[in-house]
């Protein structure tokens, strides 16, 4: 097989306690660590491990964001991808504009398989991987907990509402990871240095004859409703109690 | 005036329950009709359902040996053109609604709205992000067509109270055969549907094996409630992936909800926020859980579940 398409998001790290601006305009991000969207991480490291079986000769790991975003494509050639590129934009870039930049990627790098995280955790959209399969009028396996490369197929098992899933697609092909595909690789300190040798392009949105432009206009951003804290209870019988007077059990 | 087409799931035989929540979302955004697409290859048994539901107007069965599984590549095509009279198109924020829409929103060239949770206007929606630490309010231009899942949490589900009719209708699409349904494991179980239970009963990590979290499933059959797990009970082995409740599992929104050995990562406490009433058993008294619990229960699982169930008996 030829090549993977691995696309990566900057976003607010996982462990941070995000916070919504008092003026209702976003959430803070100043000043706050970022970090590429763990389900993009699966996403690359599922490329690794099937680029280490022999079954693809390339990875190539693309990003659209600011230009700070180099930093997650340089930790991404740290875990392995061979080469890097960065879609510049400064706007918001909805999901559609996302994979209308990803599909002229496509068109120009010809992968047999472009893998994605199945949301990202900022915006928890979940859209772009199936978006960009329209587009590229090409299969989608979305929520994958198992991929097999089998000639020009994929077998790819899914996680759904039922339970788990199997589907057949031919390559090209759109996938997106669920968090049991795998566990990603930590990066280490020698690799941080190979990667700095690594090519990373930088290309401009807007080079690519995508716009990104907001068709969802923000209205506001609001911290969720607070649930009231409600009382500990010493006992079984007094848990029981409570429910019982609340007609619960 | 709205004219809305929702996207039904079912399983050739059930209407899914996340139909008749997304029935109760389209009322909200007001207007005129509310129609149900149900793609499948024989859909008899399911047409009715639908129809059934307060406040839908007319049912659209599309017939198709292709409809057989529901593959996103071969149904997106043929509700992108179905959707064509229509000004929204609403599908369930289920792993069924969140693989099609997206497709069937590039197909169409508009934006789609994710997750809706509730109406403010024909079309703006809150909806949430950051793992619902940040609710953001959207407005999707007027002119164009609206594509929108709705989170079914948010939503009570329409009662059977209508008489619409049902309509065959074919539609004329090239269907793709890039795409091909292997098989399915799917869980059998006689227990209430996780997603749309009245009561669920959670297990955690503090489980500690598969076989410890076997008295999760005991209590939940006491109490006629679904079970459900934690991420880290469910990457641990302890339980299926289908039971996971949370940002990237099932958000769901029972009248009671029960967390038993669950320490309440944020991730966690997203999928349960909307229950009427939480209760949480944990041995650690300073466990985030306990922070949005109406009752706590401090101690050892494995001493109060036994007891509990007693107590219940």
């Amino acid at each position: 097989m030829r090549k993977i398409m691995v696309c990566v998001k900057r976003v607010v790290d996982y462990n941070v306690r995000v916070r919504v601006k008092p003026d209702g305009s976003g959430v803070v991000t100043d000043g706050v660590k970022m970090s590429i969207n763990p389900f993009d991480e699966i996403a690359l490291e599922e490329a690794l491990r099937i680029k280490e079986r022999g079954e693809a000769a390339e990875i190539v790991a693309v990003s659209i964001g600011p230009d700070d975003a180099q930093q997650q494509l340089r930790t991404a050639l740290a875990m392995g991808a061979d080469r890097a590129i960065l879609v510049k934009t400064a706007e918001v870039v909805e999901p559609l504009a996302a994979a209308q930049a990803f599909l002229a990627l496509v068109q120009k790098e010809n992968p047999a398989l472009v893998i994605l995280g199945k949301q990202a955790i900022d915006d928890d959209a979940a859209q772009t991987g199936q978006m960009l399969a329209a587009l590229w009028d090409r299969p989608q396996a979305t929520f994958a907990s198992k991929v097999e490369i089998k000639g020009g197929t994929a077998v790819v098992t899914r996680e759904i509402d039922a339970g788990l899933e199997t589907i057949e697609v031919d390559l090209p092909a759109v996938l997106t990871t669920d968090l049991r595909l795998n566990e990603p690789r930590y990066v280490k300190l020698p690799d941080i240095m190979k990667a700095k040798k690594k090519p990373l392009d930088v290309t401009d949105l807007g080079a690519l004859g995508v716009s990104a432009g907001e068709m969802l206009k923000v209205v506001l951003v609001e911290p969720p409703k607070a649930r009231s804290k409600g009382v500990m209870v010493k006992d079984v019988a007094e848990l029981v109690d409570a429910l019982k007077k609340k007609g619960l059990v | 005036m709205a004219t809305i087409l929702i996207v039904g799931e079912h399983d050739g035989s059930k209407l899914n329950p996340s139909t008749a929540r997304c029935v109760t979302c389209a009322s909200q955004i007001a207007g005129g009709e509310i129609h149900v697409a149900l793609l499948g290859t024989d859909l008899g048994g399911v047409a009715p359902q639908a129809a059934a539901l307060k406040g839908v107007t007319k049912v659209i069965t599309v017939a198709n040996a292709a409809n057989a599984h529901p593959l996103a590549a071969v149904l997106a095509p043929q509700v992108a053109k179905l959707a064509a009279p229509y000004t929204h198109v609403l599908a369930p924020s289920t792993t069924f609604g969140k693989d099609l829409l997206p497709r069937v929103a590039a197909l169409l060239g508009v934006p789609q709205v994710s997750d809706v949770m509730s109406v403010e206007g024909p079309y703006k929606f809150k909806r949430p992000t950051y793992a619902g630490n940040a609710i953001v309010t959207v407005e999707a231009p007027a002119d164009r067509k609206l594509v929108a899942t709705v989170r079914t949490a948010s939503f009570e589900a329409a009662p059977d109270a209508g008489q619409a009719s049902v309509e065959a209708a074919t539609v004329d699409v090239a269907l793709p055969s890039h795409t091909r349904f292997v098989s399915i494991a799917a869980a059998k179980s006689d227990r209430p549907d996780l997603q749309t239970a009245n009561k669920v009963v959670s297990g955690g990590r503090a489980l500690g094996s598969k076989e410890s979290f076997q008295i999760i499933y005991s209590l939940a059959d006491r109490m006629g409630a679904a079970v459900g797990a934690s991420r880290a009970a469910v990457d641990a082995g302890y339980a299926p992936n289908e039971l996971q409740v949370g940002q990237t599992g099932k958000i769901i929104a029972p009248e009671l909800y029960v967390a038993i050995g669950i320490s309440g990562a944020i991730q966690h406490l997203t999928g349960i926020k909307d229950a009427r009433t939480i209760v949480a058993i944990n041995k650690d008294p300073e466990a985030p859980i306990f922070e949005i619990a109406d009752y706590g229960l401090v101690g050892d699982l494995f001493t109060i579940l036994p007891e509990l169930e007693k107590s219940l008996a």
